[in-house]
């Protein structure tokens, strides 16, 4: 049997999610891996919950909110955009592989976007494989949780 | 123990074509805490919420997920069936099934999967939801209108008339804004004054509404219904209530070369000056940056001149404090200068002058009493070229928008100046004409057919001086870009409208988001055109972007109807998704330790530490507390926290934990 990745998506209530509502409502179709969580701001995603899904058995994450400027409370995206930067440094540091978590802005307008970026994330991690890797990289980690 | 129902939707067929909505409400029957499950055809009918109202009853139900449509859509709709059913609303949650599932996927078991997970999710959610109350804050029936132009006119007098009070804050010596500078109006070629100077003088009389002139806002504190202004009057070096206004020492005034703001610096003003003959309040004021007494230290002759005894040149700034429930911001723009353009002669020749200029030199109370007559000697100009788009739609200029108002107003200066100067000769250079309203691409018609001004379609790109002429360089695109060359006396640039100097610095003041032209940003693009994204604050008018009087009056008017219905209850209801820390009684139990971060991280600054002290009064911990009133529920400081001791609620950490642990364990 093909290899179904399991992807979680993080998004903002405000932008992403009424984009992905969008895509619905436009018809435009995009493969079934991917599971919606819905926060209120990217600002509101504590980057350790991205962790936890890796830890849940996600094979990749897609994190998305507003456009910079956009963000319905003003900055929170930056806060997002901000925190990626450094957390991406400090997993690849680690040894937790990158490529498996995808940062994309998509608006409320963007419903084909969200069907792109969903389509594109689904490929690659397909071609990345299963995300078995990651539990020997969390034991490894001193004082971990599993 | 959770006592759980889950109700899945076929929303006719649009989710039940390509998801197995039966078995969904099978497998939600076999998840662990739920005790009931149904499919139904049309759950948001009354049939399907009478469904859902009546199993919450039979059950006991301590927990509802609707797998559905969007929550976008229907969860205010399931959430207060639950209410009705005396469930709290906030224990009802939607699993959206159809835009994310049914709509963009194939039929098949993979489709009928995910919306089991889905729901599987939402319930792992409910059990750790709890129930919420709406906050309730109270509202101050008192608004704040900052700008007396036409749109703070219009956002004033409607919401003074509605019988609420009105502090009408204006930064110049007179209210009336842009508005007062026009001659004439376009499409109807009515003169500006006479229309707004009634209400000018009704915003003055109105008994709910105390004017403010020659002031600023120093500072916005609090909240929705629940602000504290302060307004930094300015010192007028007069006493307004013995002044008579009756303008004797601006004609004694020795300091008469000062260049008049009103008349956009084509005429001249006095030290001590009422800007225009029909200002309001009439009473004038003294510039202290130029009056000889503030600047060498003697004169005085104002004082000695005054009839009534009403100067006070020891006056100082005075602030006023005022609670408001609401702020309406109509701070309207501003045009660039001619020096803006290099190409057109970094405003050294005094005839390439602007579109507000040209208003001024139109008009009867002007600086030529209504005659065109150009800056430098005074002489009618025999050919006058109008040049659209000068900066605006131009990125080059950093100006990517169009200022929208130029097209209409070329056509009524050039239409002016036909009627006034009827041998001269009007060129317009545009780039498109952009005539959208009623009456107004008949209007710009009007002036091209009956008033023969000839529009040439291309850009100048250059004016420069020969021979006392100003030679106009450009290209006519309709003739295949043939070069065109005219020496013209006098040249009018629509230069582009922007944001007013200060508009950024007042929209931190207020926290109020601006785009990077500093207009001001709205809520939504579409569906709030005058909110903004801070509850309780308002636009109306050229603050937000650019526009025209008719615009600028309907958008004050829907300011006004948003403050009226904010003002039609004594408190207001918010939602409860706000962030919380968790603090509990004895006051020292929280894992909060007061570190701060979170209130750098607020962009409402909702959040402030708290000083606990013991029974003596010492400071034994200081920790973190969220104003219900301020607090957006954003989360950014959930993120922040490293001890995690702040959540949101709604959107707690416990109850994303829990979904994404259901999403990814299937077995």
């Amino acid at each position: 049997m093909d290899f179904e990745p399991k992807i979680v998506a993080f998004v903002c209530n405000w932008c992403t999610y009424a984009g992905a509502d969008l895509t619905g409502t436009s018809r435009i179709k995009y493969p079934v891996n991917v599971r919606i969580v819905r926060f209120p701001c990217t600002g509101r995603i504590d980057f350790m919950l991205l962790l936890k899904a890796f830890d849940e058995g996600a094979d990749g994450i897609i994190v998305s909110g507003c456009h910079p400027n956009d963000c319905h409370y003003t900055s929170g995206n930056f806060h997002a955009r901000r925190r990626w930067m450094i957390f991406r440094n400090l997993i690849d540091f680690v040894g937790i592989d990158i490529r498996r978590v995808a940062f994309s802005w998509v608006s409320a307008a963007e419903g084909a976007k969200w069907a792109e970026v969903v389509t594109d994330t689904v490929g690659k991690i397909k071609e990345l494989g299963p995300y078995s890797e990651y539990h020997q990289i969390s034991k490894s980690f001193d004082g971990g949780a599993k | 123990m959770s006592r759980i129902g889950v109700f899945i939707c076929h929303c006719g067929e649009n989710i039940s074509a390509t998801v197995d909505c039966e078995r969904v409400a099978r497998e939600a029957s076999l998840m662990e805490g739920v005790l009931y499950s149904i499919d139904y055809k049309y759950m948001c009918s009354d049939p399907g919420q009478n469904l859902i109202k009546e199993a919450i009853k039979e059950h006991n139900l301590n927990g509802v997920v609707v797998a559905a449509c969007s929550p976008r859509m229907h969860e205010p709709t399931f959430r207060n069936a639950c209410a009705e059913a005396g469930l709290n609303p906030y224990m009802c949650e939607i699993a959206n099934l159809r835009e994310h599932v049914s709509w963009v996927h194939e039929k098949g078991d993979a489709t009928t999967q995910k919306a089991i997970d889905l729901v599987r999710m939402l319930v792992e959610k409910v059990k750790n939801n709890k129930p919420l109350l709406p906050i309730t804050v109270p509202v101050t029936r008192r608004a704040l209108v900052l700008g007396g132009g036409i749109g703070g006119i219009q956002a004033s007098l409607d919401i003074a008339n509605a019988g609420h009070q009105v502090i009408l804050v204006e930064r110049d010596p007179s209210i009336g804004g842009h508005m007062s500078q026009l001659s004439e109006t376009f499409p109807t070629l009515d003169c500006s004054q006479c229309i707004l100077t009634p209400r000018m003088v009704e915003v003055a009389r109105h008994p709910n509404i105390t004017l403010i002139t020659y002031a600023e806002l120093e500072s916005l504190e609090g909240f929705i219904g629940n602000f504290k202004a302060k307004i930094r009057k300015k010192a007028k070096s007069i006493d307004e209530k013995l002044c008579t206004g009756c303008g004797l020492c601006t004609t004694k005034c020795p300091n008469k070369k000062i260049p008049s703001e009103f008349n956009e610096g084509l005429g001249t003003r006095t030290a001590i000056y009422i800007p225009f003959p029909q200002a309001v309040p009439n009473k004038p004021v003294i510039d202290k940056t130029q009056c000889t007494y503030y600047t060498k230290g003697k004169c005085r002759l104002c004082e000695k001149t005054c009839p009534a005894q009403a100067i006070r040149l020891d006056q100082e700034d005075e602030i006023l404090e005022f609670d408001v429930g609401a702020v309406v911001l109509a701070t309207g723009f501003n045009v660039k200068g001619t020096d803006f353009f290099p190409e057109y002669g970094y405003g050294n020749y005094q005839d390439v002058i602007t579109g507000l200029q040209f208003e001024r030199l139109a008009s009867a109370s002007g600086p030529t009493l209504g005659e065109i007559r150009r800056p430098s000697d005074g002489k009618i100009p025999e050919k006058i070229v109008f040049v659209a788009c000068a900066g605006s739609r131009d990125p080059a200029k950093g100006i990517e928008y169009c200022s929208k108002i130029c097209c209409m107003y070329i056509a009524k200066h050039a239409m002016l100046y036909k009627h006034k100067v009827h041998q001269g000769n009007a060129y317009v250079f545009y780039m498109d004409i952009r005539a959208g309203g009623k009456m107004y691409e008949e209007f710009v018609r009007r002036a091209i057919e009956e008033d023969d001004v000839k529009y040439i379609r291309g850009r100048v790109s250059r004016i420069y001086e020969r021979n006392g002429k100003l030679i106009v360089k450009g290209a006519d695109t309709l003739m295949g870009g043939k070069p065109i060359e005219i020496d013209a006396d006098m040249v009018v640039l629509a230069t582009a409208g922007v944001a007013s100097p200060k508009a950024e610095e007042l929209a931190q003041k207020v926290h109020v988001s601006y785009d990077q032209h500093n207009f001001y940003a709205e809520a939504h693009p579409k569906l709030k055109p005058v909110e903004t994204n801070t509850a309780g604050i308002f636009l109306a008018g050229s603050c937000q972007a650019p526009k025209d009087i008719p615009e600028t009056v309907a958008m004050a008017s829907g300011a006004a109807s948003k403050v009226i219905g904010l003002f039609s209850n004594s408190e207001l209801k918010r939602d409860p998704s706000i962030a919380v820390v968790n603090r509990m009684p004895p006051p020292t139990y929280t894992t909060c330790v007061g570190c701060g971060l979170c209130v750098t991280a607020c962009p409402y600054q909702a959040i402030q530490l708290e000083d606990i002290k013991d029974r003596k009064g010492n400071v034994v911990k200081r920790a973190a507390y969220v104003n219900p009133g301020l607090c957006q529920g954003c989360g950014t400081c959930v993120a922040f926290c490293r001890s995690k001791s702040i959540d949101i609620e709604g959107y707690t950490s416990q109850q994303i934990v829990a979904e994404i642990s259901a999403l990814l364990n299937d077995e």
